[in-house]
């Protein structure tokens, strides 16, 4: 690890603290406009081109606007867990960045030597804001919202992890910066199926796409945040930004080889490289979640537990058999991966069945 | 024999490759306050355009009114004729349902082509006759009229490659 204030702990700390809040920050503002700028074309409609430059300055004003609104608590809410609420959502999504290697060992603790272990801990407690929100509304909607959120992150949160187990069996090690540093060839082509199994569960973990059944409007108001105004809601929409955010960077970092690409021996080409990996990876999730309609409550579990689940085992023991033959990443494992990838995408769709909805008592 | 790649999920392949065609297609929408789309010839737009030369003062209009809308003072004149004093349209009552226009005799009175007319106050709606007076560079829509219609640019379309709107 390199300490960029060099010598000084506490000085390094608090500097990519500072660099960290302000990324997290621009980069959700960037995300807000990059993700409303690229709904217009898809709509086939324009996109927020009022503010700015190409409505580059539409996430600012939209932040003023919401500041200054009036914040409102309901009267029978639990003040204290609806005012933390927001914080603790939002919390997790800045915590995650300090184990991403942003360039070589250029991070806050970017060679953790549990890194991505960390990241799958921390990420998992922003579930705990949202139930958190849902129960403290004193609201049967927002409870709802709260319940679905933790029944599907209980889902997803298995095939991500085994899925990121591949990827920690390829590299040998948990640590951020090793694992990118051991991607020669990318891992999202070693292990093409752990990287699509990785992006779907990530997008349910988030709650964007077609998994974003704690907010459906059309069932259950704004879900989890239907009685949240002001700053509390911008925290919440920050949250949101700042997760997709977090898991375009875990992503970028675990699949796609983070700072690494072509001239990536100077640190701003390497940054650089990054960045259009981070932003690549959410243009991916845009491109789901303005194809592909609301999943059911029935389907989603169904899609977890019967169709992810069983594919990211199977990767992960073909992965772990790949590893014991070969014993190092060899473009036999691409080509084996991706065959291998195929047919069983193939094979699981034909047993993947969701009972169509029905549910049967026996007498 | 054939296989049958619907139930393999490529259903949701295709509906990617659709929104991404889309992705790269001009979008259908205009800019509105920069660019403009010619309305139809024949625009029922939202004031009239009354010609003073022409008038007679006959009132034929203030009667088809349905709405009882256009007030018309008059007075004699001189050379065995009228003077218009008053001519008042309320166009926040209006339908434009343009019978005062088809009624019109001597072809005095005419729909407009403007759509911009909305106001803070309903008294800003109601229009004098120096507001609905014909005066150069004032539209007249071609609504009962085919000879105005015929000399008014084409209607701009929202279908793919008709967007012709004009950078105003």
């Amino acid at each position: 690890m390199t300490l960029w204030p060099a010598g000084n702990y506490w000085a390094h700390f608090g500097v990519f603290a500072a660099i960290i809040i302000a990324f997290v920050l621009l980069m959700v503002m960037a995300f807000i406009w990059f993700e409303r700028r690229a709904f217009g074309p898809f709509q086939l409609r324009w996109g927020p081109n009022r503010a700015g430059p190409f409505g580059f300055f539409q996430p600012i004003a939209d932040a003023i606007k919401v500041l200054l609104k009036e914040d409102i608590v309901p009267a029978a809410a639990d003040k204290l867990v609806h005012w933390l609420a927001p914080v603790v959502v939002f919390l997790p999504a800045l915590l995650i960045f300090a184990v991403i290697p942003f360039y070589k060992g250029h991070g806050l603790v970017p060679d953790l030597n549990i890194g991505i272990l960390y990241v799958v801990a921390i990420s998992t407690m922003s579930m705990v804001g949202v139930f958190m929100a849902g129960w403290a509304s004193n609201n049967k909607y927002s409870l709802l919202g709260g319940m679905r959120a933790i029944a599907q992150m209980v889902s997803y949160e298995i095939p991500l992890v085994i899925s990121i187990i591949g990827v920690v069996l390829l590299s040998g090690s948990l640590s951020m910066y090793a694992i990118v540093g051991s991607q020669d060839i990318p891992f999202f082509l070693v292990t093409p199926l752990g990287f699509l199994i990785f992006l779907l569960s990530a997008m349910a973990e988030i709650n964007r796409g077609p998994f974003d059944l704690l907010e459906a409007d059309s069932e259950i108001v704004a879900g989890f945040h239907t009685e949240y105004s002001g700053m509390k809601f911008a925290m919440f929409y920050l949250a949101e930004y700042g997760h997709a955010l977090a898991m375009s960077a875990i992503a970028a970092t675990l699949f796609l080889g983070g700072w690494r690409g072509p001239g990536d021996a100077y640190a701003a080409i390497g940054v650089m490289w990054f960045l259009v990996k981070v932003f690549f990876i959410f243009f991916l999730l845009i491109w789901m979640r303005v194809t592909f309609p609301r999943l059911r409550v029935d389907q989603l579990m169904g899609f977890g537990w019967k169709f992810l689940f069983p594919l990211a085992l199977i990767n992960l023991f073909i992965v772990a058999a790949e590893v014991v033959y070969w014993g190092d990443i060899t473009w036999w494992m691409v080509l084996v991966n991706f065959g291998a990838a195929g047919v069983l995408i193939l094979v699981w769709s034909r047993l993947f069945k969701l009972g169509g909805g029905r549910v049967e008592i026996e007498a | 024999m054939k296989l049958k790649l619907d139930r393999y999920g490529l259903g949701l392949v295709k509906g990617m490759g659709v929104t991404l065609r889309h992705f790269f297609r001009r979008p259908i929408t205009t800019r509105y306050p920069e660019r403009k789309l010619t309305p139809s010839k024949r625009f029922r737009g939202y004031t009239l355009v009354w010609d003073r030369d022409r008038c007679t003062g006959c009132a034929t209009c203030a009667k088809s009114c349905l709405q009882g809308n256009i007030e018309i003072v008059t007075s004699k004149g001189t050379e065995n004729n009228y003077v218009v004093e008053k001519f008042e349209l309320d166009s926040g009552r209006c339908i434009f349902c343009g019978l005062c226009v088809e009624s019109c005799p001597f072809e005095a009175l005419f729909l407009g082509l403007e759509y911009e007319r909305s106001a803070y106050r309903r008294e800003e709606l109601v229009l004098s006759k120096e507001q609905l007076r014909l005066v150069p560079g004032m539209q007249r829509s071609g609504y009962a009229y085919p000879k105005i219609a015929a000399s008014l640019p084409q209607q701009d379309l929202l279908l793919e490659g008709k967007t012709g709107a004009k950078e105003r």
